[in-house]
């Protein structure tokens, strides 16, 4: 078999990869996207104390690194007696960490909404949830996009850091058929790289689509 | 409690922790060291006018920022076999944040004013003069909280270096943890150990970014 052969005859490992991988991402940005709008909410509560809470936890995700984080879930809850799977712990940790982030960005997104926009629905009698959700949110919302962009690009790349905890995502896929076919390890970790930035590039490019669609009609 | 937590064995490997501290620390500032040069190098390219120079800069900026560093330290450690792994690290963690701060030099140098070119070009300042008299004295400055930023986020990524064998602060917590068993000591310590140091600076790069956004 020539290389390029071998090369080919390895893809569907590195496939089988690819689908823990696409799992660990779209489930922690799920968590990522809702923690960071409960957070982001929070911290433009009227209560000191809900401010409070919020600003300690996105100071504390935001200040300690996503490997330590994803360490200490998966190697010290346990000794608190809580046993998280491997996926469940990378899911947390990617989420708990991006969230933390992405909470400023709903938080400055609702910030640069004029207050005017407020007044005139507090003006027109409508209730807080309806002020939100039809004034609010649809004003902050493309502000939002183009950031929560750039995180989900973080997270995908953060999703390579569950390899190291058992998880056999694609990183960990490429580094187990490193030691099987190891005059191959350079085109294979090549490959990874390539199939990362071509996940990357599919992410920007939905989310360049959802930015067209939340500015229609808009200037 | 007491069976989870042991003093003694956080004081011990709080020392040894402490021990590779200035691994960590000589990473992060090489590391950033090489990401400010090289992502000058970037941004210079990007504005070039010669189209091959300009595209090859763009692309290389975002398939270094949308690829895992990870996935990249593991390349140039295979790559790379008779390179010292601190070496390699230190490339690494150069190389990935160099796209970012690429980044950053191109907003500051977008935020000079035409006007600024205009008059060096009519007091028949060569290019190289430009940049270095002219241009690049206003475009950093405003930028440097920004970088500090990015120093800190490198600062936070350098537990990565364990995965290519550096000996750092993770490394040392790891080992520990798997010769006696005591992982809680040592991975909450390594973890209150990044945020004494990251939170501070956080704040320190805070506080500059509000003094210049009122000198502006």
């Amino acid at each position: 078999m020539t290389s390029l052969e071998t090369l080919i005859s390895l893809l569907p490992t590195l496939m089988k990869g690819l689908v823990v991988t696409l799992e660990v991402f779209l489930l922690g940005s799920v968590v990522a996207a809702v923690l960071a709008f409960i957070a982001g909410l929070m911290r433009l509560s009227k209560f000191r104390i809900v401010r409070f809470l919020a600003a300690f936890y996105v100071e504390f995700f935001r200040g300690t690194s996503l490997l330590i984080q994803l360490f200490w879930i998966f190697y010290v809850l346990p000794f608190f007696g809580l046993d998280l799977s491997a996926l469940t712990a990378g899911v947390l940790a990617l989420g708990l960490n991006y969230g933390a982030y992405g909470s400023e960005v709903v938080r400055s997104a609702i910030l640069s909404v004029p207050r005017g926009q407020t007044e005139a629905a507090i003006a027109l009698n409508m209730s807080p949830v309806l002020r939100f959700r039809r004034i609010i949110l649809p004003q902050a919302w493309p502000l939002m996009i183009p950031p929560f962009g750039n995180l989900f690009i973080e997270l995908l790349k953060g999703t390579s850091l569950v390899s190291l905890i058992t998880l056999s995502d694609l990183t960990f896929q490429a580094m187990s058929l490193r030691t099987t076919v190891s005059k191959l390890e350079i085109p294979i970790f090549a490959l990874l790289l390539i199939i990362y930035f071509v996940i990357a590039y599919a992410v920007t490019l939905v989310m360049r689509a959802l930015e067209k669609k939340a500015t229609v009609g808009r200037a | 409690m007491s069976d989870i937590w042991n003093w003694q064995t956080a004081a011990d490997v709080f020392w040894k922790l402490i021990k590779v501290v200035p691994v960590t620390l000589e990473a992060t500032f090489l590391g950033f060291a090489l990401a400010a040069v090289l992502g000058l190098v970037w941004a210079l390219m990007r504005r070039s006018r010669f189209r091959p120079v300009s595209v090859l800069s763009y692309w290389l900026i975002e398939f270094v920022r949308s690829t895992p560093l990870l996935v990249q330290l593991f390349f140039l450690y295979l790559a790379l076999p008779r390179f010292p792994v601190f070496v390699i690290g230190v490339t690494g963690l150069g190389l990935h944040y160099s796209a970012y701060l690429a980044e950053v030099y191109r907003g500051g140098i977008e935020a000079v004013s035409q006007g600024q070119w205009e008059a060096a070009r009519a007091l028949n300042f060569s290019p190289l003069k430009t940049w270095t008299r002219i241009i690049l004295p206003q475009a950093i400055p405003p930028i440097i909280p920004v970088m500090g930023n990015y120093l800190i986020v490198l600062f936070k990524e350098t537990p990565l270096l364990f995965a290519i064998n550096v000996v750092e602060m993770m490394s040392v917590a790891k080992k520990f943890g798997s010769h006696t068993f005591q992982y809680t000591e040592a991975y909450t310590i390594v973890g209150v150990l990044f945020f004494l140091m990251s939170y501070p600076s956080s704040l320190l790069v805070r506080w500059a970014e509000q003094r210049m956004a009122l000198k502006q």
